[in-house]
C-alpha cells in the first residue's frame, strides 16, 4: 500500500476480516477507493469486518462520508462492519455523526409527488386563482387610469417620459429597420407575381393597405412586446424580489398607480407614433423596390394616396394604441406576479413576452371582425 | 474623528513571525478606480484561529475580504494564502488555491432554483470525482453539521434568514477548505440564532481545526468567537488596532476602538 494517495487492503484476522485504509482520505482521492471498498464489503457480506484506519494520514469530510457509507451497509446476521483502531483526528471528525441517521434505505431522494387527482385539483385551483388575479389587476389598472385621467397632476410624468423614451425613441432604429425590410419583401414578392399580369402598379395598394391596416401596428407591437414588455416585467419583478413593492405598499403607495399607470401611458403614447414611423418607412422600402420595376416614386405614392383612406390610417393607429395598452399591461402584470428568486424574474420575463404576443394576435383578430362590421 | 493615531500595540503573543501563518498580508493597498480605500495593510492569520475583521460601516471590511478571496485585484501589495500569492495565481494554480477556501456571503448567495442538497453538491460535482450518491451523502453530512438535517430538499426561499446562513456555511464547507470566510454571518439575525451561529463556528473550529476569517461588527459575536481581531478605520485608511478583543477593550489607545468595544456613542452625538 502506498502512502499519500488513498489505498485499501483486505487482511484476515482471528475475529473476521480487516479492511485497512491508508493514505489521504480526502475529496480528491477518496473516490478511487470508495467503490472498491463497497464492492469488497458486498462480496464478503457473510463475514464480520473491522475497518482499520490507523494508517490514514489525513481525513476530510468526504473521507468521513466514506466511513459512514461503509458502516451503514446492510449485512448478514453476525457479520457487522465496525470501526477498529481509529486515530484521534478521525474519531473527532466522526463524532458529530450517528450512522443510524444515514441508513442506506434513506436514499435522500425527493419525496414522492402528489397523485394525478390532486395535481388536477391544484392545477384547476391555480388557474382559478390566476384568472382572479388577472381580473383584479385589470380592475385596479382601469381604476388607476381613470383616476389618472381625472387627476393628471397625480401622474408621475417624469417617469412616464423616461419610459416613453426607452420604449419609444430608443426603439426607433429597430422598428424602422424591420418596417423597411418588411416593405421591401412585401413589394418584391408581390411585384414578381403581379408583373405576369401587368399589374405592378397595384403593388402600391397592397403594400400600403397591408402596412397601414395590419402589418405596421402588428409588427411594431410585437417589437414592443419583445423590448418593453420584457423590460417592464424584469424591472418590476426585480423590485418584487427585492421587496421594493412591499416597501411601496407599506408606504401607502399603490404599486399599480405608481408603476403600472406610467408604463401604460408611455406605451399607449409611443405605439401610434412608432406605428406611423413603421408605416412610412415600410412604404419607402416598397417604393424603392418599385423603382427597380420601372415604377416612378411619384406614381407609387400617388397610387398609395388613392388606395389608403383616413379610416385605414386612423384604424391602424387605434389598434396600435390598444396593442400598447395590452403590451404594457401584461408586462406589468407578469412583473407583479413574480415570486422569489432570480429564476422567477426570468420566468416572468418569458411569460410577459409570450402573453403579450398572444394577446396582440387575439386582439388583432377581434379588430378585423369589428372593422369589417363597421365598414372601416 | 481625531487625527489617526498609531496602530495599537499587539499583546506579547504577536504572531507576525509565527511559522504557522496561513494568510499573510503585506503592504496591501486596495481601492477602486485608482482611489485607495485602505493602504499599507500588514497582518497575518494563523492556522486554526478565528480571525475577525472589524470596522465601522463603510470602512472597507467586506471589500478587504473580497480582495483576500481573490474577487478583486489589489492596487499594491501581496496576499499569500498558504504561501501562494492569490493575486498572481492563474489557471490551475488559482483553482487549487480557491479549493483551499470557502466563502459564506452576507446574503447567503444560495442558488434559488436549487435545493439545499443541490447547492452543496455543486462544488463537489465541479471539483471531485465522487459519484452522485457519495456527493449527496457528503452534502447531507454537511447539513447535519450545521443543524439542517431534514431540509435537504427545501429551496432557499423556503428557509429563514438564519437557516440560509447556516446552509451557506454548509456549502462553503463542501470541499473541506482550510479557511472559511464569513461575511457578516450574524447580521440581521435574532440574538438566539446569532448565538447559535457563533457556537456553530466555534464547534467547527474546534472539531475540524478550520481557520475562520469573519467580517462582523456584532460585539457579542466578537466576544464569543474571536481569537484575534483587526480593526479598520475609514479616515486612517488602514488598521487602527490589532490583537485579542479582551486586550483591546482594556488597552487600545485609539479612542474609536475603545468606544467601539464599550459601545459608546460618538462625542458629537
Amino acid at each position: 500500500m502506498t502512502t499519500g494517495e488513498a489505498g485499501l487492503a483486505w487482511d484476515e484476522a482471528a475475529d473476521g476480516l480487516v479492511l485497512r485504509l491508508a493514505g489521504r482520505l480526502d475529496a480528491h482521492s477518496v473516490s478511487r477507493v470508495w467503490g472498491q471498498a463497497l464492492d469488497g464489503l458486498h462480496s464478503r457480506a457473510a463475514q464480520p469486518v473491522r475497518i482499520d484506519t490507523s494508517s490514514v494520514e489525513y481525513c476530510d469530510g468526504a473521507g468521513v462520508a466514506m466511513l459512514v457509507d461503509l458502516l451503514r451497509q446492510p449485512r448478514d446476521a453476525g457479520a457487522a462492519v465496525e470501526l477498529g483502531e481509529t486515530p484521534e483526528a478521525v474519531q473527532r471528525m466522526l463524532a458529530p455523526f450517528d450512522v443510524r441517521d444515514f441508513q442506506v434505505a434513506d436514499t435522500g431522494s425527493r419525496p414522492p409527488g402528489p397523485g394525478f387527482g390532486r395535481q388536477l385539483n391544484e392545477a384547476i385551483h391555480d388557474l382559478g386563482r390566476h384568472l382572479y388575479h388577472q381580473v383584479e389587476f385589470v380592475g385596479e389598472a382601469t381604476a388607476a387610469l381613470v383616476n389618472a385621467a381625472r387627476h393628471p397632476a397625480q401622474v408621475r410624468w417624469r417617469d412616464a417620459l423616461r419610459l416613453a423614451q426607452e420604449a419609444g425613441a430608443n426603439a426607433l432604429p429597430i422598428v424602422a429597420l424591420i418596417a423597411f425590410l418588411m416593405g421591401v419583401i412585401l413589394a418584391f414578392q408581390s411585384a414578381v407575381a403581379m408583373r405576369q399580369f401587368g399589374a405592378e402598379i397595384f403593388v402600391a395598394n397592397l403594400v400600403a393597405l397591408s402596412l397601414f391596416r395590419e402589418l405596421g401596428p402588428l409588427m411594431t407591437a410585437i417589437l414592443l412586446a419583445g423590448r418593453s414588455a420584457a423590460a417592464f416585467a424584469a424591472e418590476i419583478g426585480t423590485m418584487k424580489v427585492n421587496e421594493e413593492i412591499n416597501a411601496l405598499t407599506t408606504m401607502g403607495l399603490d404599486p399599480v398607480r405608481f408603476l403600472v399607470v406610467t408604463r401604460v401611458l408611455a406605451a399607449v403614447a409611443v405605439m401610434p407614433l412608432l406605428t406611423i414611423v413603421a408605416d412610412l418607412v415600410g412604404l419607402l422600402g416598397g417604393g424603392l423596390v418599385m423603382l427597380s420595376f420601372d415604377v416612378p416614386l411619384v406614381t407609387y405614392f400617388q397610387q398609395v394616396t388613392n388606395a389608403v383612406s383616413l379610416g385605414d390610417f386612423l384604424g391602424g393607429l387605434f389598434k396600435a394604441a390598444v396593442f400598447g395598452l395590452l403590451v404594457a399591461g401584461v408586462g406589468c402584470l407578469r412583473g407583479l406576479e413574480t415570486r422569489n428568486g432570480a429564476a422567477a424574474v426570468g420566468v416572468s420575463t418569458t411569460r410577459a413576452v409570450v402573453s403579450a404576443i398572444i394577446l396582440i394576435v387575439i386582439a388583432d383578430g377581434l379588430f378585423a371582425v369589428l372593422f369589417f362590421h363597421l365598414g372601416i | 474623528m481625531s487625527a489617526p493615531s498609531p496602530v495599537s500595540q499587539t499583546p506579547p503573543t504577536s504572531p507576525s513571525d509565527d511559522p504557522d501563518v496561513l494568510i499573510r498580508v503585506r503592504e496591501l493597498s486596495i481601492g477602486f478606480d485608482g482611489v485607495p480605500l485602505l493602504e499599507h495593510l500588514d497582518f497575518d492569520v494563523l492556522r486554526g484561529e478565528v480571525f475577525v475583521i472589524l470596522g465601522g460601516s463603510g470602512s472597507g471590511k467586506s471589500t478587504l475580504l473580497k480582495h483576500i478571496i481573490g474577487l478583486y485585484e489589489p492596487m499594491r501589495g501581496h496576499i499569500l494564502i498558504d504561501g501562494q500569492d492569490m493575486a498572481g495565481a492563474r489557471g490551475e494554480s488559482r483553482l487549487a488555491l480557491l479549493r483551499k477556501i470557502g466563502v459564506a456571503y452576507q446574503s447567503g448567495a444560495l442558488f434559488g432554483s436549487m435545493t439545499l442538497l443541490e447547492n452543496i453538491c455543486l462544488p463537489l460535482e465541479a471539483h471531485t470525482e465522487l459519484d452522485r450518491e457519495a456527493r449527496e451523502l457528503v452534502a447531507r453530512m454537511k447539513l447535519r453539521l450545521v443543524g439542517l438535517s431534514g431540509a435537504e430538499h427545501q429551496l432557499p426561499s423556503a428557509l429563514s434568514g438564519g437557516m440560509q446562513k447556516r446552509a451557506a456555511i454548509a456549502r462553503a464547507m463542501a470541499l473541506d477548505p482550510m479557511i472559511l470566510f464569513l461575511d457578516e454571518p450574524s447580521a440581521g439575525l435574532d440574538p438566539i440564532t446569532a448565538a447559535d451561529l457563533d457556537q456553530l463556528i466555534l464547534r467547527l473550529a474546534d472539531n475540524l481545526g478550520m481557520t475562520f476569517v469573519v467580517v462582523t461588527h456584532e460585539l457579542a459575536s466578537i466576544d464569543t468567537i474571536a481569537d484575534r481581531v483587526i480593526m479598520l478605520d475609514k479616515e486612517s485608511a488602514g488598521i487602527i488596532a490589532e490583537g485579542e478583543p479582551v486586550w483591546l477593550r482594556e488597552h487600545a489607545e485609539h479612542p474609536w476602538v475603545r468606544r467601539f468595544f464599550n459601545r459608546q456613542a460618538t462625542e458629537a452625538a
